[in-house]
């Protein structure tokens, strides 16, 4: 078990999320980046399914009650244990009473923290990643307990260590497909999409990200259908939405690109006042 | 049939749309087709989201031929694989219109010159159609609002929606299954639950299912809240075959 001493700024429990209740107006949701999660759990041999702690901007604490071996992947938040720096991407033994703590973001914006054999929070509609109104918690509180299967073995594997390409992080290219509505948009549009820059605006979260730039059009909007995440909507007023995990799954906003899988990892791990451009991965015309 | 437009959206999805308009014919096609793919191929496809016009399949994989996917679906819509009739339901939905939940009834009275009680009949008799669920957990997009009250939505919406409330958003009626922030017009409140996370189907209503509202006074609102909360209450509900 692990108790909360400082619970961060948003930190909530993911897994691959809530897949196939899109019918009763349910999110996904599951992590931001799921390449960086994914890999949390690859160097711990969990199965991909397991739950994992999503941390937001550093700045929390947790105290294990327990041993087990974890891993952290995604942003580095110089993460310490007890004082000692702890590195990323690599199986670190945890003692009881050990306290791990994210504080200083050097870069990303979303870091991981699995558990030999995953959380285990409760499960609802098949996912135990934290929602409002679906889960009984929708984010970390001081005092909470989050619970781990015990370890069989602390032996610890010292060469599962991965490098990580940098690129993951500080790419300048967020590559995306054509969305449903990209071929309503003038040729002249279209070119502008990808010789533009854009600038994240200050209204992200798991739901989507706002862009500061405004993108003249004219579309109209459309019939009420299905968004997912990365789909990137264009408002009448010109605002670029990028939708995230928590996005909702119908929307009436022209959908003009669709970030990648791989595109929405890197995006997820940008944040307010980051520039970047589109890299169109599709035949334009 | 329709001539279908098929695109794809992402690198695991395929939408496909019907003539642009919002009808029930359409709806009963988009349904039968719906009902089709997952007779079909339910393994490899992870979610189906309907639109009013639309249907988008989710893979549980990134395409390799995304035009043998297309060439699959097309075959299936135009296959004649009965699905199984479906039972559909009309939703009895009590909605209390009391002054202290209509929080916008007095302003839709005036800006429409209708007494409250023209407004309530005008909104309690039509049979509405649930068209799809969608905006937020339990959200039921429904179609048969009658035109005498269609309402702009707020200029300024309201931070706080109680769950429960039932609003007009321009030409749309809806219950807000949950507290949310929201610029409908509110007209009354239901003590149902319109989304329970608990339950394996967390809402009763579905695509194609009818909804009636039953005006129940107060008293009545916080008699039927409390089965609600004790799990003692029943919907009434009727049964239609096709």
């Amino acid at each position: 078990m692990i108790k909360v001493l400082h619970p961060g700024f948003f930190n909530t429990i993911q897994d691959k999320g809530r897949v196939g209740f899109a019918e009763f107006g349910v999110p996904i949701s599951g992590a931001m980046d799921s390449f960086s999660a994914d890999l949390a759990n690859h160097i711990l041999n969990n199965s991909l399914e397991n739950a994992l702690l999503e941390i937001t901007f550093g700045g929390c604490s947790l105290q294990f009650l327990e041993n087990t071996i974890i891993c952290i992947s995604g942003a580095d938040f110089s993460a310490m244990l007890n004082d000692i720096k702890v590195s990323l991407n690599t199986q670190v033994e945890i003692r009881k009473n050990d306290v791990l703590t994210f504080g200083k973001r050097i870069f990303g914006s979303y870091a991981y923290l699995a558990v030999t054999g995953g959380f285990q929070s409760e499960i609802k509609l098949k996912s135990r990643s934290f929602f409002k109104n679906i889960t009984t918690n929708y984010t970390l509180k001081r005092g909470d307990y989050l619970s781990f299967l015990p370890i069989h073995s602390s032996k610890i594997s010292t060469n599962t260590s991965v490098k990580i390409s940098k690129e993951h992080f500080n790419s300048k290219e967020i590559s995306c497909l054509k969305g449903p509505e990209f071929d309503e948009l003038s040729d002249f549009q279209k070119e502008e999409l990808f010789q533009k820059t854009f600038t994240i605006s200050n209204e992200i979260s798991r739901i989507g990200y706002k862009l500061n730039e405004l993108f003249e059009n004219n579309l109209p909007p459309i019939l009420t259908s299905a968004v997912l995440p990365g789909t990137i909507q264009l408002t009448p007023s010109g605002k670029l939405i990028v939708l995230m995990r928590d996005c909702q799954v119908t929307g009436g906003y022209p959908r003009i690109l669709k970030l990648t899988e791989n595109g929405i990892n890197q995006f997820a791990q940008k944040t307010t006042n980051d520039i970047f451009a589109l890299k169109k991965t599709f035949n334009m015309f | 049939m329709y001539q279908l437009q098929y695109k794809p959206f992402g690198e695991k999805a395929i939408l496909i749309e019907w003539p642009a308009t919002i009808s029930e014919l359409i709806l009963d096609d988009i349904l039968i087709f719906k009902s089709k793919i997952i007779a079909h191929k339910k393994s490899c496809i992870i979610d189906i989201i309907v639109g009013y016009h639309s249907l988008t399949v989710v893979f549980n994989f990134h395409f390799i031929n995304y035009t043998d996917e297309l060439s699959i679906l097309k075959s299936i819509y135009n296959s004649d694989i009965k699905s199984a009739k479906k039972v559909r339901h009309l939703w009895e939905i009590p909605v209390c219109y009391d002054d202290e939940f209509g929080l916008d009834l007095e302003e839709i009275s005036m800006k429409k010159n209708l007494s409250k009680e023209a407004i309530i009949q005008l909104h309690s008799q039509p049979i509405y159609s649930v068209f799809f669920i969608g905006f937020l957990p339990g959200f039921l997009y429904l179609g048969g609002l009658d035109s005498q009250l269609f309402m702009d939505r707020k200029s300024n919406p309201r931070l706080q929606i109680d769950q429960g409330s039932l609003g007009i958003g321009g030409k749309q009626t809806g219950i807000y299954p949950l507290n949310s922030p929201g610029g409908w017009n509110i007209i009354g409140k239901s003590p149902l639950l319109f989304f329970d996370a608990k339950r394996e189907k967390p809402c009763f209503a579905i695509s194609k299912d009818f909804i009636k509202f039953i005006p129940i006074s107060k008293e009545e609102f916080y008699e039927i809240q409390g089965k609600v909360h004790n799990e003692s209450y029943q919907i009434s509900k009727k049964s239609i075959y096709d």
